[in-house]
């Protein structure tokens, strides 16, 4: 499904600033896999993400989606493939514009967008069925802009988006990170049934090393650019919080054990 | 107060006119939240070219204005394209738009103003049919236009496409993220904005029967008092064809008070400066208010919640 062969990619090359963040990184997803990605900060788990959806351009490498090379396409092409859902809940919808014009926006991803009525009266319905499941109500606040609802809901409302049309792959940056406790499980669960419900091939990005380990059927562990550890199945399932810092500390000579990862 | 009162007449129909070129302007610094500075260039193009085609060319002016429309398209473009495709600042690259256009309009003209006094131009026809008062008639017809242009662009913006424009302004990434090229986006915007400038250009130099290379110095000032001004008088209205329409009667508003002003005995030269502080004054305000509700809130005293 998704390929990622030897990519690398440096930030301010040349630079005193120079950074390696992805130094020859090799993924496969196949069908339907939902990954779970660890690693401390500046492990490159975010740059992975944003090379696959085309923030930035990779230095070297390929990158495809079920066959098709995505390595140089716009970011904008690439979203024909690929939902989102940042870690700022701020950035995944637009603030100013009403809910159902924003699922309006997103059902129209990867789609060509003409001089037709921008909602029409078919869609609202669909919507209103879709905000349902959410169960936060937002079905009865169609025309409330989206500015005036809560980092969970907009959360939420981003990630119904970004599956609102089924993208092959869904990527999740820590989308849950900048919730409170009980608002970041709400999203998690519901991360999780519609991943599951829709068998979304998917990569999740999180702090939390219990949620990697509980959630998806796959789990990897980056350090310094490169995937050092790879779990799937039984072995991922039989996992314990201790064995991914173990793992770390191996990896890293005991840098891992940053208060971030222990609290989680 | 004969005097007065047709001078406001006249600032009405004026303010109408110039508010087409407000329209343009909502919808880069608004929509957009980008403040174009092409604009004192592009409408400035499209007088200057509305008049040489009139005058040296023998046009008909209806044709001039579409034509005036399409160069000011053209301008918008290039600071499209200077902002999209080779990532200047939307400022910087409107700024060197319009300081290039500055050579073009006089390229065009040939000299610094051309008089349009000989020649016809779609307000004269009409006085010549019906009878009626040039200043009668350039409301009328500037009223009509601007209607026009508002229902255009509450249609436009209501499009798949439109709303994609509303999504770029609002939310790049997002709207990136949901498959737009905001490049595109933005250059379209850029377009439509100045066309819309060039438009009011041409129809203001039809109107005021000159051409003047000075005659948009200033017009981005101009756009942003009118939007200001509006927003203070109808921002109440939260829909999006009343907010275009109290764009253009910000624009009358400004005109009206700049003639009162004139007739009190204010030199014309000064009216510059009381834009300038008109909008700075908006744009400061609410600011200023907004800290000094915060300075004022605080207490040592615990609340109780």
């Amino acid at each position: 499904m998704l390929t990622v062969n030897h990519v690398y990619k440096t930030f301010n090359k040349g630079t005193i600033n120079e950074k390696k963040a992805l130094c020859g990184l090799n993924l496969r997803l196949e069908q339907g896999e939902f990954v779970t990605v660890i690693g401390g900060n500046g492990a490159g788990k975010s740059t992975l993400l944003n090379m696959i959806a085309g923030v930035y351009p990779i230095d070297n490498g390929l990158i495809e989606i079920d066959g098709v090379n995505i390595s140089r396409k716009p970011e904008h092409r690439r979203a024909q493939y690929i939902g989102r859902v940042f870690q700022d809940p701020m950035r995944g919808t637009a603030a100013g514009m009403e809910i159902e014009e924003n699922l309006a926006l997103a059902y129209r991803r990867g789609g060509k967008r003409t001089l037709r009525w921008g909602v029409t009266k078919k869609e609202r319905e669909l919507y209103r069925e879709k905000l349902k499941i959410l169960n936060l109500g937002l079905e009865e606040r169609m025309h409330s802009k989206v500015g005036l609802l809560s980092g969970g809901q907009r959360q939420a409302l981003t990630l119904l988006m970004a599956t609102l049309i089924e993208p092959k792959l869904l990527l999740l940056d820590e989308h849950t990170a900048a919730l409170d406790p009980k608002t970041a499980r709400t999203v998690l669960e519901l991360t999780e049934k519609i991943i599951r419900e829709k068998s979304l091939t998917a990569l999740m990005v999180t702090h939390n090393m219990k949620d990697a380990i509980r959630l998806g059927n796959r789990l990897i562990m980056m350090h310094e650019g490169r995937i050092i550890y790879d779990v799937a199945g039984e072995e991922k399932k039989q996992l314990h919080v201790s064995d991914l810092l173990a793992k770390f500390e191996e990896a890293s000579g005991g840098e891992f054990a940053n208060d971030r990862m222990i609290l989680s | 107060m004969s005097g007065i009162l047709l001078a406001m007449q006249g600032a009405v129909s004026q303010g109408v006119l110039w508010g087409i070129m407000v329209l343009g302007v909502y919808i880069t610094y608004k929509i957009l939240d980008i403040a174009d500075l092409t604009v004192d260039g592009s409408f400035a193009l499209g007088g200057c070219v509305c008049a040489i085609l009139v005058v040296e060319k023998g046009m008909d002016p209806l044709l001039a204005l579409m034509v005036a429309t399409l160069a000011g398209m053209v301008a918008g473009a290039v600071t499209g394209m200077l902002h999209t495709l080779f990532d200047i600042p939307a400022i910087l690259a409107g700024i060197l738009t319009q300081i290039g256009l500055w050579s073009v309009n006089l390229r065009i003209m040939g000299k610094s103003n051309i008089p349009l006094l000989k020649v016809d131009t779609i307000f004269s026809r009409i006085v010549d049919i019906l009878g009626v008062k040039q200043s009668a008639v350039s409301l009328v017809i500037g009223i009509l236009i601007a209607v026009l242009i508002i229902v255009f662009l509450y249609w436009l913006f209501g499009t798949e496409i439109g709303s994609a424009l509303r999504a770029t302004g609002n939310n790049e990434d997002m709207i990136r993220a949901l498959g737009v090229n905001t490049k595109m986006t933005k250059l379209l915007a850029l377009t439509i904005s100045n066309g819309l400038v060039g438009l009011s250009g041409g129809l203001v130099c039809q109107s005021q029967k000159y051409a003047d290379i000075g005659m948009g110095t200033g017009a981005i000032v101009i756009g942003l008092a009118a939007i200001v001004i509006g927003e203070v008088l109808m921002g109440r209205l939260k829909s999006f064809g009343s907010k275009l329409s109290s764009a253009v009667t910000g624009c009358v508003v400004y005109f009206l008070i700049r003639a009162i002003v004139l007739q009190l005995g204010m030199d014309a030269n000064d009216m510059k400066l009381l834009s300038a502080v008109i909008v700075a004054l908006a744009l400061c305000i609410p600011v200023a208010i907004g800290k000094w509700r915060i300075w004022k809130s605080y207490s040592e005293e615990d609340p109780t919640c």
